[in-house]
């Protein structure tokens, strides 16, 4: 029951090759053969290497780790579209049966200023933790925790702060930003936080610290054209974006320090 | 192998006093390091997972100086973040008569009462701590609509007392302890070292001094030394190549360590878990799971008839083996892991399994989705059952899963006293990476309990102990002893390099996969696993005589990575062979096929080895020697395990 109408595929890669971030990188073309549309695309990937390998060639250097979905570290342009072409998925949940035989695939790292490429397909995403390091956090110690059930949630808060925290970090919406923004992984913390009670005390210190450092760190700004929700694996909403800058607004006017 | 046994006590450490006292007491009875000197202290801790990340922010947030290391670009991505069903704690708020003590009895049962019982009773006692603190992190954990914290059920447990975030538990523990972990580096009490791949410990008098690890960006090896090393490095399921781990998690940190003088105990306790998504192609790199909460309301079972070839939605009610509810009434489809894989591979073995291998069971929601409606089943599972259709391409809502057992959980792990610490003094072991609390098979959501718990509620109290207790010479990296652990890392990278055989990393892995998968898997006999240890042997000459790598040690290179871990692998899977070689009993995730009664199930063997096995290294090449740290059992009764 696994699409058997699909036939195996011959590809053309066309892939971004970078020895190291002060050099220049180029493109270069691989020819694929006999790829079951039942791989995963990193699986796609890992033949290649070691095609590679074998040729005296050095591998492709691609960031991936739990290759389900899940721990944000696998990323690249494929096509043009921050992890290719399907919808709510990440790299290496992405699989073959998407591609078709004969087809081209150009893969490229996230392209931003604050991403810096490390080789190939690596970047560097500090700076996301630096964000978080900023303020996206609740300042509580461990052992001063209250009963959990001390602070009654509703539901519909519980869920929208999950919907936000749900964000795996991998940089796809700066990716896919012809801004490089990172407003959609910042506004996913933010709102994360200000939906729930334990939040509300650092509201307004947490907004202006992560924004400010957000732009610190060289990513563009928000033009709200939604690309980054459209590319987003973990399916973000651009209204968490709103809800920081209404967040932000307010601090603005009301902050006193 | 021959191995040399020697009955040697390890001291454990354990308080005296009764089993709800101890550790009231051990905390009574710790020095303290006052405020003040706190900061004389510096403090590596290793892996940035739960265990890793709540240490080094707890440590931090006392006053410690805290350097914490992650292979990862991010100490966010530790493999903890993959943990999809849930964390236990005996809060008892469904008032379905939870307690410590039933956690607690549970957990030591469902370990097949192979652990020892005061840190598995002390992993309870805090158990409800854990949730307290995650919930003022702001953890989004699942609510009832009046605000109040929701439960659902996990295997092995006839209460409900596992909390959960959908089904990404994992991810929100993790993300809530990199929070704290991040807040403490912006306070300057934590200094992160990513993409650093830890390659040795340092002992100097005896004491864990410090660390050798290498800048997987630029090759550099760096020497760091601290007052106390923690080692948050998760566990080895990885030796079988495919596992439900993350591709980069790895034995070397701990198996160095073991080197130096750590002891290993219970390799031999791999769990394997039984709902994950089946082996696909030769080209397969992982294995998905997916989570054990799915069997609260997925059916498991096979055709009747060995020939019915018929697509599942034509299989009539009366055609059906619902094996795990026929053989374990009282439990139904929630028995424990490793009762539920056993089951799986019974009936495929038999003839009964399903999909194009054979090798795969039906996990069906149709009766749920009929009772509870589409809506409710997708609030409470929909990213595994899209995880699911992403990765099969076909829809769970209207086809039962296809699932067949995966290597998941190492229970094994170095061993550890009460304190957590091993014996290299000052060496903390934390999290999977230890061998405490789950004995010879870990129930589900129960990791995530321990991750936390060792992190934020012991290790802060242990480890200010040694610092307080023992008195530590200055040392720093000039110290001659980090040159030399330097070089002895380089020089093995050099060796790597210079082999230029003819076989990928990923080739011999595969190979190692095979052979601890076949002889080392759910089920073992003492034939088979002879033959691995002679063919791991070989396979280990193989790799050093032909491994092709390419590049330089002196720049990002993956290959060389895999390769460092992929030698240890090679080591390490003897000693796990040998492990369970030696264990001439089942107990737990590990079934040997001469110790099982009539209807297959597990044969214990109290009396000759209910004790935690502590392999320690005596050299390249040389026999490990064994010591037995005999487990006691007060509180719960010895018995026979029956999930009937």
């Amino acid at each position: 029951m696994t699409n058997p109408a699909k036939k195996r595929l011959s590809l053309h890669l066309r892939i971004w090759r970078q020895s190291r971030t002060d050099e220049a990188g180029e493109f270069r073309d691989y020819q694929l053969q006999d790829i079951s549309p039942d791989m995963s695309f990193l699986e796609m990937l890992d033949i290649l290497n070691q095609q590679l390998i074998e040729q005296g060639e050095a591998p492709v250097a691609f960031d991936h780790d739990c290759r389900e979905g899940i721990c944000g570290t696998c990323g690249m342009m494929i096509n043009g579209q921050a992890h290719g072409p399907d919808h709510e998925t990440t790299t290496c949940q992405l699989h073959m049966r998407h591609f078709n035989d004969g087809d081209t695939i150009i893969i490229e790292p996230w392209r931003a200023r604050a991403f810096p490429v490390l080789r190939d397909l690596i970047v560097n995403r500090s700076a996301f933790d630096r964000i978080i390091q900023a303020g996206g956090y609740v300042s509580i110690k461990t052992g001063q925790a209250p009963e959990g059930n001390a602070n009654l949630i509703p539901q519909q808060h519980q869920e929208g702060s999950l919907d936000a925290a749900a964000c795996i970090g991998c940089g796809a919406c700066v990716a896919a930003c012809k801004n490089a923004s990172a407003m959609l992984f910042t506004a996913a913390k933010v709102s994360h936080f200000v939906q729930l009670p334990q939040g509300a005390p650092e509201r307004t210190k947490r907004v202006l610290a992560m924004i400010n450092q957000h732009d610190e760190e060289g990513f563009g700004a928000c033009t709200n054209t939604s690309e980054c929700e459209a590319a987003c694996p973990a399916a973000v909403s651009v209204s968490h974006i709103a809800r920081l800058n209404r967040e932000y607004l307010k601090a603005m006017l009301t902050a006193t320090d | 192998m021959s191995t040399a046994t020697e009955h040697q006590n390890l001291d454990a450490r354990v308080p005296d006093g009764p089993i709800d006292q101890k550790w009231t007491r051990c905390k009574n009875e710790m020095k303290l390091v006052s405020p003040n000197n706190k900061r004389k202290y510096d403090i590596i801790v290793v892996g940035t997972g739960l265990a890793g990340a709540s240490a080094a922010a707890s440590l931090g947030e006392l006053g410690y100086n805290v350097k914490a290391f992650c292979y990862q670009d991010s100490p966010r991505r530790a493999h903890s973040i993959a943990a999809q069903g849930g964390i236990n704690a005996a809060k008892n708020y469904p008032n379905d008569g939870d307690s410590v003590w039933r956690l607690f009895y549970d957990t030591v049962k469902g370990g097949d009462f192979r652990a020892r019982e005061s840190n598995v009773y002390r992993l309870a006692e805090v158990s409800g701590n854990i949730i307290d603190q995650c919930v003022a992190q702001g953890v989004p954990f699942a609510r009832e609509y009046g605000g109040t914290l929701a439960n659902r059920t996990f295997g092995g447990a006839q209460v409900s007392r596992t909390f959960y975030c959908r089904g990404q538990t994992g991810q929100q523990l993790l993300l809530g302890a990199y929070s704290a972990l991040m807040r403490q580096v912006a306070a300057g009490k934590v200094e992160l070292f990513p993409r650093r791949e830890m390659l040795d410990l340092v002992v100097v008098e005896g004491n864990a001094r410090g660390i050798v690890c290498r800048n997987m960006v630029t090759g550099e090896i760096e020497t760091h030394a601290a007052h106390a090393v923690l080692l948050c490095t998760g566990g080895y399921g990885n030796a079988y190549y495919l596992s439900t781990n993350a591709k980069g998690c790895n034995v070397t940190a701990a198996w160095r360590c073991h080197k130096r003088g750590a002891y290993f105990a219970n390799p031999c306790y791999t769990q394997i878990h039984p709902t994950c998504i089946p082996v696909k192609g030769a080209y397969q790199s992982k294995l998905t799971l997916m989570s054990e909460s799915l069997r609260n309301d997925g059916r498991v079972w096979v055709p009747k008839d060995v020939n019915d070839s018929r697509p599942p939605s034509e299989i009539p009610e009366e055609d059906r083996d619902y094996y795990l509810e026929r053989r374990y009434p009282a439990f139904g489809n929630m028995v424990p892991r490793d009762v539920a894989s056993r089951a799986a591979k019974e009936r495929c073995d038999a003839g009964f399994g399903v999909g194009e291998t054979g090798l795969a069971v039906y996990l069906d929601f149709k009766l749920a989705i009929a009772e509870q409606g589409r809506d409710a089943i997708e609030a409470k599972y929909g990213n595994l059952f899209h995880m699911y259709k992403k990765i099969t391409d076909e829809d769970p809502y209207q086809v039962p899963m296809r699932i067949y057992p995966a290597v998941h959980y190492a229970m094994g792990g170095l061993w550890v006293d009460y304190h957590l610490e091993s014996t290299v003094p000052g060496l903390f072991v934390l999290g999977e990476a230890n061998f405490s609390d789950h004995g010879a098979n870990r129930l589900g959501a129960s990791a995530l309990m321990q991750g936390l718990a060792d992190g934020y509620f012991v290790a802060p109290y242990t480890v200010g102990h040694h610092l307080a207790s023992r008195s530590l010479s200055s040392v720093t990296t000039a110290h001659p002893k980090f040159k030399e652990i330097a070089v002895e890392a380089r020089n093995r990278i050099e060796r790597l390099l210079s082999v230029n055989g003819n076989r990928t990393t990923d080739d011999i892995h595969r190979q190692l996969g095979q052979i601890m998968w076949d002889n080392c898997g759910m089920a073992r006999n003492a034939q088979g696993l002879a033959a691995a240890i002679e063919q791991i042997r070989n396979l280990r000459d193989e790799f050093w005589q032909n491994v092709k790598i390419l590049g330089t040690g002196e720049e990002l290179n993956q290959s060389l990575e895999h390769a460092g871990r992929l030698a240890d692998f090679l080591e390490f899977g003897e000693l796990l062979a040998q492990d369970a070689l030696h264990r001439e009993e089942s107990c737990g995730g590990h079934f040997r096929e001469e110790h099982q009664t009539e209807d297959n199930e597990a044969r214990r063997d109290d009396e000759h080895f209910c004790y935690a096995a502590a392999w320690e290294f005596q050299g390249d090449d040389t026999d490990e020697k064994l010591h037995k740290e005999p487990l006691r059992f007060n509180e719960v009764e010895l018995t026979t395990r029956s999930y009937k």
